[in-house]
């Protein structure tokens, strides 16, 4: 931890962390594709129920820390993460620690809707069978229905569950995606910008069940979009370089940011 | 068009005519070029068409087979049913014979007479006796093939204008198949005899059956190795193994081993599973095992190409809720490849089907007139079997050469077809 960094003293929210309301703790993390620095000392709280987005230029490792945070890196042969990152104080770097259990903790949706080639009931139904939360054929179909219900796809798919989840649109497939993750009980949701491959009605789906989903989980949302990070989060992470530059709540960020490289990305100066 | 202002690097724009042929250079270089692409295809076709054309000119006449029906008279004091199965079925025939055409009084002339039947028509009398010898003392209508050269006189192979001492059938002989022809007791059915008979030493009993149990033997044998093994093999390269330098050393080699000659591999099958392990010569069992190796490197590149096309996302959302890389590989990636994992293997197994010299150094080339009934009998494969028929000089194996290439084609046209179906049928867009 580095004090004079101006960015990491803002990034962690002294009150929030008395409170015991950090979801994830992130101190020093560093990330390293082979002799590439992606990501340089950035230090983070997550907090709990609460929408964080990360923005910043193309290729400015929000993606990056994103992904170090279910530990998704790990399946990238050349990428080394150093540092430390707590999730509700437990350090998921540790050796001890399964990354296969840790995503059932922290779920992904990704860029590109990606459902499984399979029918919408087993794609929702893929994380509870394969993590044992279902002891009965009624349980599984309570959590199906639950999932789809919370990403407000339930009413759209009911009479077709077994029909392949491709045959979707693409605002229902990354929905279907969206309950596909929380169908495993997610404690936290991470987002790579999950509303760049969709129209724009479809992205303003996306943006309102995000915030129904902040009152059950932890939302950490990347993206290119300015305005979404406006219009769904809370707090605000400003990327550059591989830095964190800023960290804020939203209004703070987008209104009166206090670092000039993040006013002229907010400003459309760098991007 | 007659633009003469200059262009942004104020350079004189060429005039009309000279971009005028210069678009019709372009057109005629374009011209050429599908010319060239459309005349190498013509030729592949015209090839194509004189092979197979020329194989069934030559091979249409072996799926057909002279016959002769005789009326055999089952003497009782040639044929006793306490001595079977040994008895006179030749002289029952010759007699039969001689019925049909009377005034053969000569020893030499009646045996003569006998060649018109196959060497076979004897024991298929007495199969028949055999299996119910209650025929012992009736008259029975008996439809036996003819020997080789007979058969060839009948299909017009034999000209009667060649000098008599250049010809393998005398004068008399020729008219004495005339006499059968003109009373209605020649016929020429289609050949059941090349798909039920196993190999003979007489061309118009020899068939393909010993070849093709040999050849379903050994793909049987190498699917059942290649198969599992090229898989596992390519799973592990493909989605556990790190990529480092024994990983790229290894990719050239099962590279390398793909390009390997096909009689390298029999040699190191004689040495190994003969030489080694002692297994049984010309069996199917060892001929599986080396088209195997020859299979495994085909297998794995097609699974690791296959794997290879499964997108990055469809593993990313595995991964995202929790599977792990084997639940990941083994609930999602390999289902999605397999199609093109199986179009890979038929590809594979056609090619060990039509592989004939590692065939040829394990024994494989043998003469065997038993249809191998397990992977551990002698037997000969359909590729080695051709080998032999082309080798031999009778005249009726010159057709049947060609008619064994064309039923090896046919397996080979429906393999392939096989394959393209699966790929039409199960491949996935993304």
């Amino acid at each position: 931890m580095d004090a004079s960094n101006p960015a990491t003293a803002l990034a962690i929210d002294e009150t929030a962390e008395a409170e015991g309301r950090v979801k994830i703790m992130a101190r020093g993390v560093n990330v390293w594709y082979g002799d590439t620095h992606a990501i340089k000392d950035v230090s983070v709280d997550i907090l709990d129920r609460t929408v964080t987005a990360f923005i910043g230029p193309s290729g400015c490792g929000k993606s990056t820390f994103l992904r170090c945070l279910n530990r998704m890196n790990d399946t990238i042969d050349v990428a080394r993460v150093t540092g430390e990152i707590r999730l509700d104080g437990e350090d998921i770097y540790a050796p001890g620690v399964d990354p296969v259990q840790l995503r059932a903790r922290v779920g992904m949706v990704f860029q590109k809707p990606n459902p499984f080639p399979k029918s919408i009931y087993d794609n929702v139904a893929y994380g509870p069978r394969i993590h044992g939360l279902a002891r009965t054929r009624a349980d599984l179909d309570r959590i199906v229905e639950d999932s789809l219900r919370r990403a407000a796809l339930w009413d759209e798919v009911k009479d077709r569950l077994n029909e392949p989840g491709t045959g979707l649109s693409g605002g229902q497939q990354q929905r279907l995606c969206i309950a596909r993750a929380i169908a495993t009980s997610p404690e936290v949701l991470l987002m790579d910008e999950p509303a760049s491959a969709l129209d724009p009605i479809a992205t303003a789906q996306i943006e309102e069940l995000i915030d129904e989903l902040r009152e059950n989980f932890s939302v950490v949302i990347v993206t290119h979009s300015m305005q979404q990070a406006a219009r769904v989060s809370q707090r605000t992470a400003f990327f550059h370089l591989g830095e964190l530059v800023e960290f804020g709540e939203t209004p703070q960020i987008f209104t009166n940011p206090r670092d000039p490289r993040t006013e002229s990305y907010i400003t459309g100066r760098i991007g | 068009m007659t633009d003469t202002t200059p262009t942004l690097h104020g350079i004189a724009r060429p005039s009309a005519q000279e971009a005028a042929r210069h678009l019709a250079r372009r057109k005629r270089r374009q011209r050429r070029l599908v010319a060239y692409g459309l005349a190498a295809i013509a030729f592949a076709f015209l090839m194509l068409a004189i092979l197979v054309g020329s194989l069934v000119v030559s091979g249409a006449k072996a799926f057909v087979q002279t016959h002769v029906t005789l009326e055999v008279f089952v003497d009782p004091a040639e044929i006793r049913a306490d001595r079977l199965p040994r008895g006179g079925f030749k002289d029952v025939l010759q007699a039969a014979l001689q019925k049909q055409i009377p005034g053969i009084e000569d020893r030499k002339d009646a045996k003569r007479l006998l060649g018109i039947l196959s060497n076979g028509a004897q024991f298929m009398l007495r199969d028949m006796v055999v299996a119910d010898p209650s025929l012992i003392g009736e008259t029975i209508k008996l439809t036996v093939p003819v020997s080789d050269p007979y058969d060839q006189l009948a299909k017009g192979e034999i000209d009667p204008e060649t000098p008599e001492e250049f010809r393998r059938l005398k004068d008399d002989e020729i008219a004495w198949f005339r006499t059968l022809e003109e009373k209605g007791l020649v016929s020429m059915p289609f050949n059941w005899a090349l798909f039920t008979n196993a190999d003979s030493r007489f061309p118009e009993l020899a068939g393909l059956k010993g070849a093709l149990m040999g050849s379903f033997w050994a793909l049987l044998v190498c699917f059942v190795i290649s198969f599992p093994l090229g898989i596992g093999a390519a799973i592990y390269l493909e989605e556990f193994g790190r990529k480092n330098r024994v990983a790229d050393i290894i990719e050239v080699n099962i590279n390398n081993l793909a390009a390997v000659p096909s009689v390298v591999f029999g040699l190191l099958a004689l040495a190994v599973f003969l030489g080694w392990f002692g297994l049984p010569r010309s069996a199917p069992l060892v001929g599986g095992m080396t088209l195997a190796l020859m299979t495994l490197p085909t297998i794995i590149i097609a699974t690791r190409a296959a794997l290879k096309a499964v997108p990055p996302s469809i593993r990313e959302a595995a991964l995202g809720v929790g599977a792990s890389n084997q639940q990941v590989v083994f609930h999602h990636v390999l289902p999605l490849a397999m199609p093109g994992i199986l179009t890979g293997t038929i590809i594979g197994l056609a090619q060990a089907l039509g592989e004939t010299a590692p065939l040829l150094l394990i024994g494989m080339n043998a003469f065997i007139t038993s249809a191998p009934a397990s992977p551990m009998d002698a037997a000969t494969a359909l590729p080695t079997q051709i080998f032999i028929w082309a080798d031999s000089p009778e005249r009726g194996f010159v057709a049947r050469t060609s008619a064994a290439i064309l039923v090896l084609l046919g397996f080979l046209i429906a393999m392939n077809a096989l394959a393209i179906f699966l790929r039409a049928r199960f491949e996935r867009k993304w």
